[in-house]
């Protein structure tokens, strides 16, 4: 097991990496070709006009409004869903009160739900509540998860000692205080990567956005989809669009891609 | 009048003590019933009812929604084509998530870049990943019939034809998420005691037959997270059959619904056809089928590989934990 790997791992992890890096690629070449671009078989070299075909998709699609919007949603979501999830994450771990398993051995039993499948009953709130249209419509149906609770308990049982706390209390801190100056603390590297994941999810989010935003004040997701409502498609300016949609993420992504892994990677290390 | 100052403050402390707990989780509880739970539960009182998009509610008709669901050939076609299209991601997805994983488990050079590379697709979110894949899966002179062209292969009708059009969107589907669960598969094959391999190899055990005996009943419970994930995200896939084909179909699935999935069906039932109370039905009645999913594949998941009976509900906390780490 501990032999050095040799060629066939390196060939067998470059073959993977170009089959995930390529389809980007290639959707760089053909957005910056002409139409010729798209008909050469492999075609690997970028062409001179990527910047007049992002200005016909800014045409297009309201594309600065969309990302102004994605990042209004996505960041209130990821703020509410990482404050939220670390209060109650914190009481489960760490606090004692009456009902408390019940309601965690609730929080569990909700995970696997699909709320998605609620999306009727949620338009006709929003339609009588006359949220259709707005941000708003989008932001509130995500501002909790089950899962951010479960996750943040399952960080904190472990990692803040119980003496900590009493120590904290023993010197007269409320339990409001011991939660910012023991628990907040303690909890940042889990909200750091609940909050990236948030994020993610919220920007990703496709469906619903879809139902309740109009075209004119749409989603970076519900943007780009109309690049192709046309009967006729220009494939270099949807391709232009999906790479200037995933420029954002790209950059978060070699920001903190370490974080990303760590993240995907955490559970394993505990329990 | 000290004496009541202190009482004073101690029952305040007290009530500080009992109160702030049930403070800290009514938040999360309080939103989550109002637009999780409740949306949810309405679905059902929705589905009982004529309930018309624009109209609004109309007489309560009991089942009749259901009995016309379940007698609709378009809900059974939709039903085919999602799990076809989950078959088709879940399974060659999961077998190459496992190989890389085996792969990524090893003393490599620049394992961050590697890790990174798997990564990448995940960043594009599905509705990009089907504008591109579209046009990559586009029939005149996309990308995948020319290569297909180059080892003499005619071109594939991938919009047109029932199952090239399955296969075209499960590629999709395993492009994004195929490097994220080698990921989680890899955290858990690093778990395992590297002691375990050695003896394995000492009594003669070759590489093949460590990665069947050692490995995958070591990371059991990670494989049934990870298959359960998949399948609830797998049977209700939406933007990938929305957007594929958009011009032929206005997009709801192919011009013969060859590749409508059942949340594309709701979705055209509540807002094209304006029939709450039927895509109501359908809501529940996909509920129930990703319900029942989750418990076959956990059945099966747990058939797989058993043996160590003693550390069973220790692996499923683990289990559970290491869903906290994979979302």
């Amino acid at each position: 097991m501990n032999r050095r790997p040799g060629f066939l791992t390196y060939g067998l992890l470059s073959a993977f990496l170009i089959g995930s890096a390529y389809p980007l690629w290639w959707s760089f070449v053909v957005g910056s070709g002409t139409n010729a671009t798209r008909g050469e078989t492999l075609p690997l070299i970028p062409g001179g006009n990527f910047l007049a075909n992002a200005i016909k998709v800014l045409d297009a699609i309201p594309f600065w409004k969309a990302l102004g919007n994605s990042i209004i949603v996505s960041g209130i979501v990821t703020v509410s869903v990482v404050t939220f999830a670390t209060l109650a994450g914190y009481a489960f771990a760490k606090l004692r009160f009456r009902g408390r398993d019940g309601l965690m051995v609730f929080v569990i039993a909700t995970l696997a739900i699909p709320t998605q499948l609620g999306i009727i009953p949620l338009f006709i709130v929003m339609r009588q509540l006359g949220w259709t249209g707005t941000l708003g419509a989008v932001i509130v149906p995500t501002l909790v998860t089950a899962f951010g609770v479960f996750f943040m308990r399952q960080y904190l049982v472990d990692v803040i000692p119980d003496e900590l706390i009493e120590a904290a209390r023993v010197d007269g801190a409320n339990q409001f205080r011991v939660f910012l100056t023991v628990a907040v603390p303690a909890a940042r590297p889990a909200m750091a990567i609940l909050g990236l994941f948030t994020f993610m999810a919220t920007w990703t989010d496709f469906l619903w956005p879809l139902i309740v935003l109009p075209p004119n004040n749409p989603t970076l997701q519900t943007a780009l989809s109309q690049l192709q409502s046309g009967y006729y498609i220009d494939y270099s300016i949807v391709l232009t669009g999906a790479v200037m949609a995933t420029i954002p993420l790209l950059v978060l992504f070699i920001g903190a891609g370490r974080q990303l892994i760590a993240g995907i990677m955490a559970g394993a290390v505990k329990g | 009048m000290s004496s009541t100052t202190l009482t004073r403050r101690q029952r305040l402390s007290r009530l500080d003590v009992k109160a702030s707990p049930y403070l800290y989780v009514a938040p999360f509880f309080v939103l989550f019933g109002l637009v999780g739970l409740f949306p949810l539960v309405y679905t059902f009182v929705v589905s009982l009812r004529e309930w018309d998009l624009l109209k609004g509610p109309g007489e309560w008709v009991g089942l009749t929604n259901f009995a016309n669901v379940l007698t609709d050939r378009f809900f059974w076609n939709s039903i085919g084509n999602t799990i076809s299209i989950f078959f088709l991601s879940a399974v060659p997805q999961l077998i190459v998530a496992l190989l890389l994983a085996a792969v990524l488990d090893q003393h490599l050079k620049a394992k961050t870049f590697w890790r990174m590379s798997v990564l990448l697709p995940y960043v594009v979110t599905p509705v990009a990943v089907t504008l591109i894949f579209t046009s990559i899966f586009n029939e005149a002179d996309g990308l995948a019939n020319n290569l297909l062209n180059l080892i003499g292969i005619a071109d594939v009708q991938w919009k047109h034809d029932t199952l090239a059009s399955h296969i075209a969107i499960a590629t999709m589907v395993n492009w994004r998420w195929t490097g994220y669960n080698a990921l989680i598969l890899l955290a858990a094959m690093q778990a395992v005691p590297r002691d375990l391999y050695e003896s394995a190899a000492l009594d003669g055990a070759g590489a093949a037959r460590r990665f069947f005996s050692v490995t995958i009943p070591s990371i059991r419970p990670t494989l049934i997270f990870v298959v359960i994930t998949a399948t609830i995200g797998g049977l209700q896939i939406f933007a990938e059959p929305r957007l594929f084909d958009v011009s032929n179909a206005g997009g709801i699935g192919g011009a013969d619904r060859q590749f409508q999935t059942t949340v594309l069906y709701l979705w055209e039932m509540a807002f094209f056809r304006r029939d709450f109370g039927e895509a109501a039905a359908i809501a529940w009645l996909l509920f129930l089928l990703i319900v029942a999913f989750g418990l076959i594949n956990f059945a099966i998941s747990r058939r797989i590989a058993t043996g160590e009976q003693r550390v069973e509900s220790r692996r499923v906390r683990r289990a559970l934990a290491r869903k906290a780490g994979a979302r």
